[in-house]
């Protein structure tokens, strides 16, 4: 892991050349060859990604049915965004759901991840052991690992219920099935943090901590004066990528049971709203416009974080 | 720090190992134990399944699987041909190489265009990829779903006739989404090659084609290595788009076949443990054998910023 150059450390990139401001003059065929190559991408991030953004909010504002042409579209005013609010049941719990996962991911997973980063970024013996059996589960698919439980979580074969002698049929009893889910997930998440925070431990600069050490901090004191506050680029990307995790959540619950009965989530909603046989594309894209709109907060946190860090 | 403490002492990280090799002190020995445990609770459903793949689902039922025996290769057989992983591994494959390779083209592009030449919009065009890397791709299900199915296609490029229900579809789909993370990972890497290189080669007269092709795209290997295994991994993995944007049964790449194969597998608790070793062999391939790669590609795109 660290013999490639691609992890590098804030002071060494510090220490690199830097292009700030020297143009280049272009011309000709060259000039052409550039264009395409910002151009080619940019068209297509744009058709697929900001372009559909922008018609899931205009479509907020319609009824439709998504059958006929762009002519047979009615603009309905809030009128969507009234529905969500007050005539759809699944709406409060699907928003509950997304926090609960939110809450759980950032108190469990994240801070133990974090925690074992820590732990890890000590002189172990075998820490690499202990490193790729907490890697293990990033590899896998959220749907894959919702089938990987179903081994622990079965009603009549699985692990769990054998070991506590219970009959509970922990995807399908809506009481338990959300933290269920979010054990298994919270199993990936965990590793995933460890991994991007063992990154940054590794960046830190070490006289950072030889000086600490010198002046007689305990390892403790050390990592919450010294180390956290140069960490604050991680901090704040682990907190987004929860975050976003959180709001993303799909493939597991959907592969349990298509976000039913206990395990509703937005993403869920959204989809059913869409593909399934009553297509209601101006209500799913209300929903879609509430996501999106929790989701751009955080991601323009994100990336005020890291265009800071550009300018540097 | 002062160079006095630096002469007088051994170098800090040095002597700490070597203080903690001498003595083992209870919370030491509870640190071990600790990590210890949680790795092995880590490893333990993958374990559980692998283990469970190769045991007869009969003698199990009959002897309980707190007990030893009844080991066989059946499950695997039955959960391929049950699961028709042949063909979905195919899908997967015809999905996953020409999005990774195209993903990894476009962002080489931008990046080296957002790299090597000050253009007044770079940095709002890395904002404008990344920022499509975050978003929750439910909030653009809707227009994108209804455009894929009103964008014909000619029948031997999607015998569905349009975007909706074809491989070009998601491979699409898949491209868009994974460039601007790529894109935002290698003009970074680009930033910090040496800058002379560029010099040298535009003395001799080199137009930028030669400049991408022959000196950045080489140099750039280690991280498109990188992030070739990383992107492997996701679109391999990638469960939603497909799931929505495919149509028929036979055309699901294997991670969002398990939608269909759940009323299958589930019943059979070994079917469902060899049929989950399957799905999840090629990601242990890049575990085991790429882990370096995966880890690099990850941490890349986090530590700068």
């Amino acid at each position: 892991m660290s013999d490639l150059p691609t992890v590098p450390a804030a002071p060494a990139e510090a220490a690199m050349p830097r292009r700030a401001g020297g143009r280049v003059r272009v011309t000709g065929t060259d000039r052409i060859f550039l264009t395409l190559m910002v151009a080619v991408p940019t068209i297509m991030v744009v058709c697929w990604v900001w372009l559909p953004a922008i018609a899931s909010v205009v479509l907020s504002f319609a009824r439709w049915s998504g059958v006929g042409g762009l002519d047979t579209i009615q603009w309905i005013g809030t009128e969507n965004y009234k529905n969500v609010f007050t005539n759809y049941p699944p709406f409060a719990p699907a928003l509950r759901h997304n926090l609960v996962w939110l809450v759980f991911l950032f108190v469990l997973p994240t801070l133990f991840g974090m925690l074992l980063a820590v732990l890890l970024d000590r002189e172990l013996r075998g820490t690499r052991f202990y490193q790729t059996a907490m890697f293990l589960p990033v590899v896998l698919s959220l749907a894959l690992i919702g089938f990987i439980w179903q081994l622990i979580y079965s009603r009549d074969q699985g692990l769990l219920n054998a070991v506590l002698h219970t009959q509970i049929d922990w995807y399908g009893d809506s009481r338990w099935n959300l933290w269920a889910v979010l054990v298994a997930a919270g199993w990936k998440h965990a590793g995933y943090i460890m991994l991007l925070y063992l990154a940054g431990l590794k960046g830190v600069d070490p006289s950072l901590r030889e000086a600490a050490a010198v002046d007689g901090a305990s390892p403790a004191k050390t990592f919450f004066s010294v180390v956290f506050p140069v960490m604050r680029p991680i901090n704040i990307i682990i907190i987004v990528v929860t975050v976003i995790e959180s709001l993303r959540a799909f493939d597991i619950v959907w592969v349990i049971n298509k976000g039913t009965n206990g395990l509703e989530l937005i993403s869920t909603l959204v989809t059913s709203n869409v593909v399934g046989e009553a297509s209601r594309i101006g209500f799913g894209s209300a929903l879609a416009t509430i996501m999106l709109l929790i989701s751009l907060v955080f991601i323009t946190i994100f990336l005020s974080t890291v265009m800071r860090g550009e300018r540097r | 720090m002062s160079s006095a403490t630096t002469v007088t002492r051994p170098p800090a990280t040095g002597a700490a190992t070597a203080k903690a090799r001498r003595r083992l002190s209870p919370a030491r020995v509870a640190l071990y134990v600790f990590v210890t445990l949680t790795a092995l609770a880590w490893l333990f459903p993958v374990v559980w399944a692998l283990l469970n793949s190769f045991r007869d689902y009969n003698y199990v039922s009959a002897h309980g699987y707190v007990s030893f025996g009844g080991f066989t290769l059946q499950n695997y057989v039955h959960a391929w041909q049950q699961g028709d992983f042949t063909r979905h591994f195919l899908n997967s494959l015809i999905i996953t190489v020409p999005a990774v390779l195209l993903t990894l083209f476009l962002a080489s592009c931008v990046a080296f265009v957002v790299a090597r030449y000050s253009f007044r919009f770079n940095l709002v065009l890395l904002g404008l990829f990344t920022a499509a890397n975050l978003l929750p791709q439910q909030a653009l299900l809707i227009p994108l779903f209804r455009a894929y199915r009103s964008i014909p296609l000619p029948l031997w490029m999607s015998d569905s006739g349009q975007l909706l229900d074809s491989y070009w579809g998601l491979i699409l789909v898949n491209v868009a989404f994974q460039t601007g993370f790529c894109a935002f990972v290698l003009s970074n890497y680009m930033k910090a090659l040496p800058h002379e290189m560029y010099e040298a080669a535009r003395v001799d007269g080199a137009g930028v084609g030669t400049q991408f092709f022959r000196i950045t795209l080489p140099l750039c290997r280690p991280a498109l290595a990188a992030l070739a295994t990383l992107q492997v991994t996701w679109i391999y993995n990638e469960f939603f788009w497909a799931t929505v944007l495919m149509q028929s049964g036979s055309k699901f790449p294997i991670t969002s076949s398990l939608n269909n194969l759940r009323g299958q597998f589930f019943t059979d608790y070994n079917l469902l443990s060899a049929g989950s070793i399957l799905v999840a062999i090629p990601v242990l391939v890049v575990f085991f054998l790429l882990q370096k790669q995966f880890v690099a590609g990850l941490t890349l795109g986090s530590t700068k910023g």
